[in-house]
């Protein structure tokens, strides 16, 4: 059984149809990439799964069980953690205040200081910075202040929005090398790229988004050859 | 010593104008009736239980219990007006929400004016504090009623403070406030920090009403335009002190308090309102978020 499954889900904004039925899975342990243009809908999915939007029809199971219509932070405390697009960083707040705002759902002292070690030996450049106003971060540690908070939610399952979006290439690599690392200790993640070469070096299987519909889906390796891909995401004629 | 007095009243209303707004970028224009409504029912619980009267001693635990009580039923109505007139409009467009509010108090003030609830008569307000002056330092007269109203205030003040900047419930509120997407993905309930960012603030207005009450003993009937006023100067210190901000809102209210005092005692007592609304021109003009505001960057 998929740990997230996605049947005929449709999203509405107001009179605009922005997913038309759409079927998606997500194994356990896997990194599935969803691949697609500007305005194909890829951000919409995500927010659907995480509950900021409800589908206007459709089934969303996580772990087998119904979670569309639920709000955010039920599905939070399921184990399903979303870094949107954006970052979403508490400007105002120190790095260690969001990091706790990470940790809200969870009650157990001992678990949560475990993990914020983990996820400050795993960013470095976050414990230098732990009284420091999140907003004086870079961009790259925004974004991995991002994914660190969202990690001390210990999600079953990550949602990543363009992680990589506005980052130097360097601090790109970086992020997709740690993205690796949060998969391999365990966690399933579903990313969101306009990066595809990088996303689909990483993900283990792959959707393609075409205004509000999937287009095509199989493993990267076939989706690199693919003509279709290469025409429309990977600049090759 | 009476402006600090004013001020720390005018402070606790305006808390409660500021964290709604913090969390809903709405200001709810019906928390000054909450006000009235903290005043008058300790009006009418110390009538039924039968503390009225000018004679009536002073007493400490009188005084509590009838905060206590304008703090908890002004904090179910405080939640109920959240649940039932504003939450229905969430995603409608800010402009009927703000309508809503004008209505809700156009509402209280008329259902106040009922012969079955508070009725049109003025009436006086019992001396649960005692009044006398603890001395006189250079002309100034500390009477023990501003000691009590100024310590109740900043015990209030203290616990708000406390609560948010120091617990994981103040975090969540915290960072609701700053975007409330991003915290309900965090696994903040949205809907119950709204509900209590309403209950806190109403409690804290039904605190100043009744602290007002026992300063200035004569009640006015329900919809008359001194708790306008009151609501409306506090919501100046609010802006003054940079809405959305409750550090702000403290200081904005013993400010206003203070300059209002001031002003009447060596200028002339006529213009009270002319100074308060000039120091909010005066702040819109040269800092629009206020004094302790951060220009909140809009998102397109």
């Amino acid at each position: 059984m998929p740990l997230l499954e996605l049947h005929n889900v449709k999203v509405r904004y107001g009179a605009i149809e922005a997913l038309h039925g759409i079927d998606l899975n997500v194994e356990q342990g896997q990194i599935v990439a969803l691949l697609g243009a500007n305005g194909a809908g890829k951000s919409t999915t995500l927010r659907t799964v995480s509950g900021l939007l409800r589908p206007a029809s459709g089934t969303v199971l996580f772990d087998g069980k119904p979670i569309q219509g639920l709000p955010p932070h039920k599905i939070v405390e399921l184990g399903i953690a979303h870094v949107p697009e954006g970052r979403g960083i508490f400007a105002n707040f120190t790095v260690d205040e969001n990091l706790a705002v990470g940790a809200y759902t969870r009650s157990d002292k001992a678990g949560v200081a475990a993990d914020r070690e983990r996820v400050l030996e795993m960013f470095p450049r976050l414990r230098e910075r732990l009284r420091q106003n999140a907003g004086t971060l870079s961009g790259g540690e925004q974004q991995m202040l991002a994914i660190g908070r969202a990690l001390l939610a210990r999600p079953r399952l990550l949602l990543l929005d363009e992680p990589s979006l506005g980052l130097a290439p360097q601090i790109v690599r970086q992020i997709f090398a740690l993205i690796r690392r949060i998969n391999a200790d365990g966690t399933t993640i579903l990313l969101v790229e306009q990066n595809v070469h990088m996303a689909l070096d990483a993900a283990s299987y792959g959707y393609v988004l075409e205004v509000g519909s999937i287009a095509m889906h199989d493993f990267p390796a076939t989706l690199k050859t693919s003509d279709q891909v290469r025409k429309a995401y990977l600049g090759v004629a | 010593m009476d402006g600090l007095s004013v001020g720390s009243l005018y402070a606790l209303i305006a808390l409660g104008y500021t964290m709604v707004y913090g969390v809903l970028q709405f200001i709810n224009f019906a928390h000054g009736d909450i006000v009235m409504i903290g005043a008058w029912l300790s009006f009418w619980i110390c009538a039924r239980l039968g503390w009225a009267g000018n004679d009536a001693p002073p007493s400490l635990a009188r005084a509590a219990a009838t905060l206590l009580f304008a703090m908890v039923v002004c904090g179910t109505l405080g939640f109920l007006i959240e649940r039932l007139a504003y939450r229905p409009l969430r995603s409608a467009p800010r402009l009927n929400i703000l309508i809503t509010a004008i209505g809700m108090s156009l509402l209280l003030e008329n259902v106040g004016q009922l012969p079955i609830v508070f009725g049109t008569e003025n009436q006086g307000m019992p001396g649960l504090l005692p009044k006398e002056t603890l001395l006189s330092v250079a002309g100034v007269n500390i009477t023990l009623i501003d000691v009590l109203i100024i310590g109740c205030s900043i015990a209030l003040m203290a616990g708000l403070n406390h609560l948010v900047y120091s617990t994981r419930l103040g975090l969540a509120m915290r960072a609701a406030s700053f975007d409330t997407k991003t915290a309900s993905l965090m696994g903040v309930n949205i809907n119950r920090t709204i509900s209590l960012a309403f209950v806190i603030g109403a409690m804290l207005a039904a605190a100043a009403g009744f602290l007002y009450a026992v300063k200035y003993t004569n009640l006015n009937q329900p919809a008359f335009p001194t708790w306008i006023l009151l609501g409306l100067t506090a919501f100046v210190a609010a802006v003054v002190g940079g809405i959305g901000n409750i550090r702000g809102a403290m200081i904005g209210g013993v400010l206003i308090g203070l300059l209002e005092k001031f002003g009447t005692a060596y200028v002339s007592s006529s213009f009270k309102e002319v100074y308060v609304f000039s120091i909010l021109i005066l702040v819109l003009l040269f800092k629009p978020t206020g004094i302790l505001g951060s220009a909140r960057v809009e998102k397109v």
